[in-house]
């Protein structure tokens, strides 16, 4: 038995299959994989999300602070509720975790990491946290609701006081709020609009209904991974781990190298990384046979050498399958992948594979 | 739970079996397994007149979620595929005991029935899972 959110018995009553991840107790899908991801495509749906970590930080020296803990750059976030995606690095270059970052205050920044990471980043924040005096203070008591797709605002505008309602509306995306009790966020995981409410945990059934009735889908876990693949969002665990740099991982645009003299954990090896002709390629990649990528397959590139797919699956919107890998350098847009000892013939294409409910790739 | 058609055999990785006037057998996946997958999209099937012993790997059924191997419940040589699958994978889904057929063998002994499952059987291995 593991970890429950708030939302376990809305989902239960809602048919979701429940299986295991990292420890919680979350929804597969409600019946169709399939017919919720084209939900967040055409539409509307939601995820419960509460499982994620919130971890609320605050002192004289945070932004000090976050400047050294993170590769990209809170000085970035001018204005109140703006966010920032950063990966937290060891002192190898390795990725610890990806986070979002928002601004909440001069002194107060709100981070959300990911759940099966929760102990270890908890740890490694607050050892480093100590030298700069910030409180570090992890949220559980918060629930948090991602509302996607291109009637997702629309049909989620309601669940919003009143007050704080046409403020809502009118932000831009990657920007927040602090809207009465929730604080809502024009963030996502999808590739489509929408978002991100983080609310009382008091509060989650009561918007998770009024949301249903609205007409928003109940999503699982398994369309957020195939929207977040068709996105071409990393995730943590599949894409980059402690051993992969972000520059191999389809990440150096969150790496902020100006100033240069900013000194951030794992900067060094990054430095030496950024220009190496050596350096691995994160690519994706379109089959042109029939099949599915899966996780895990060797990529095969003749005459250069082997990669692997590093995200793999089927895409519901293009009807192919696609994947994410890493592959070595070098100038060539074809390769093959090994599947139960076939080679399959895949095309390398500019991500993202899908946004905004349109197919981006010439499939 | 829908009902189990009560025609056919079954077996204990969820398949089923039907044995057709002509000799032959149909195989396909079971509801269970199907629904237990998810949305199918892609099919890998065995080439017609392609000989399989008995628990060897004759299709492979892929969902949005993973690839799991059809294993041969009996010896045969493959006499027909369900081709539509191609296109429709789903078919599974939808419609596991019918047009979502697999394949069909043509057995090369008699088939022991003792190692297959009756309804009834498949259905109490269905419920023990269940618990």
């Amino acid at each position: 038995m593991g970890s429950k959110t708030p939302l376990y018995d809305n989902h239960v009553e809602a048919g979701a299959r429940i299986v295991d991840f990292g420890g919680w107790d979350m929804p597969l899908h409600y019946g169709s994989q399939k017919e919720e991801h084209h939900a967040v495509r055409r539409h509307a749906g939601m995820f419960d999300v509460s499982h994620m970590t919130i971890v609320d930080l605050s002192g004289e020296r945070v932004s000090e602070f976050l400047r050294y803990l993170v590769a990209n750059d809170v000085a970035k976030l001018k204005d109140y509720g703006k966010a920032l995606y950063t990966c937290m690095l060891n002192p190898d270059g390795g990725v610890i975790d990806d986070l979002i970052i928002y601004f909440i205050a001069d002194t107060g920044y709100r981070l959300i990491v990911n759940a099966a990471t929760r102990e270890k980043d908890l740890k490694w924040i607050r050892e480093q946290a100590g030298a700069f005096d910030v409180d570090v203070l992890e949220r559980a008591e918060l629930a948090m609701l991602a509302v996607q797709g291109p009637e997702a605002r629309e049909l989620a505008a309601p669940c919003i006081d009143g007050e704080w309602r046409d403020a809502a509306m009118a932000l831009k995306p990657f920007n927040g709020l602090q809207a009465g009790n929730v604080f809502v966020a024009r963030t996502g995981y999808t590739g489509e609009d929408g978002w991100e409410i983080v609310m009382p945990a008091a509060n989650a059934g009561k918007t998770w209904d009024r949301l249903l009735a609205a007409g928003v889908t109940p999503c699982g876990l398994g369309a957020r991974d195939t929207l977040r693949l068709e996105a071409a969002m990393n995730l943590y665990g599949s894409d980059m781990d402690e051993t992969v740099s972000p520059l191999e991982a389809g990440l150096g645009w969150t790496i902020a190298w100006e100033p240069d003299d900013r000194d951030f954990i794992g900067r060094a090896p990054l430095e030496a990384l950024r220009n190496s002709p050596d350096r691995q390629r994160f690519v994706g990649l379109l089959l042109e046979d029939k099949g599915v990528l899966r996780n895990h397959q060797k990529v095969v590139v003749e005459g250069v050498g082997d990669g692997e797919i590093t995200s793999g699956g089927f895409s519901p919107t293009i009807g192919r399958s696609i994947a994410l890998a890493r592959v070595p350098a070098g100038d060539y847009d074809r390769a093959q992948v090994e599947v139960r000892g076939k080679l399959l013939n895949v095309r390398i294409v500019k991500t993202p594979f899908v946004r905004n409910g349109q197919i981006r790739i010439d499939a | 739970m829908s009902e189990l058609p009560g025609d056919l055999l079954y077996t204990k990785d969820h398949e089923w079996l039907r044995r057709e006037d002509d000799g032959s057998v149909t195989i396909g996946i079971t509801d269970h397994a199907a629904t237990a997958l998810g949305d199918l999209v892609y099919v890998e099937l065995p080439e017609v007149e392609q000989d399989v012993e008995t628990q060897g790997e004759m299709a492979v059924v892929e969902s949005v979620k993973a690839a799991s191997d059809v294993y041969a419940p009996i010896a045969g040589t493959v006499a027909a595929v369900n081709d539509d699958l191609a296109d429709d994978p789903e078919k599974i889904n939808a419609e596991p005991y019918g047009d979502g057929w697999i394949v069909r063998l043509t057995p090369s002994e008699d088939i022991d029935e003792s190692e297959l499952m009756s309804p009834d059987a498949y259905q109490q291995l269905l419920d023990e899972l269940d618990d």
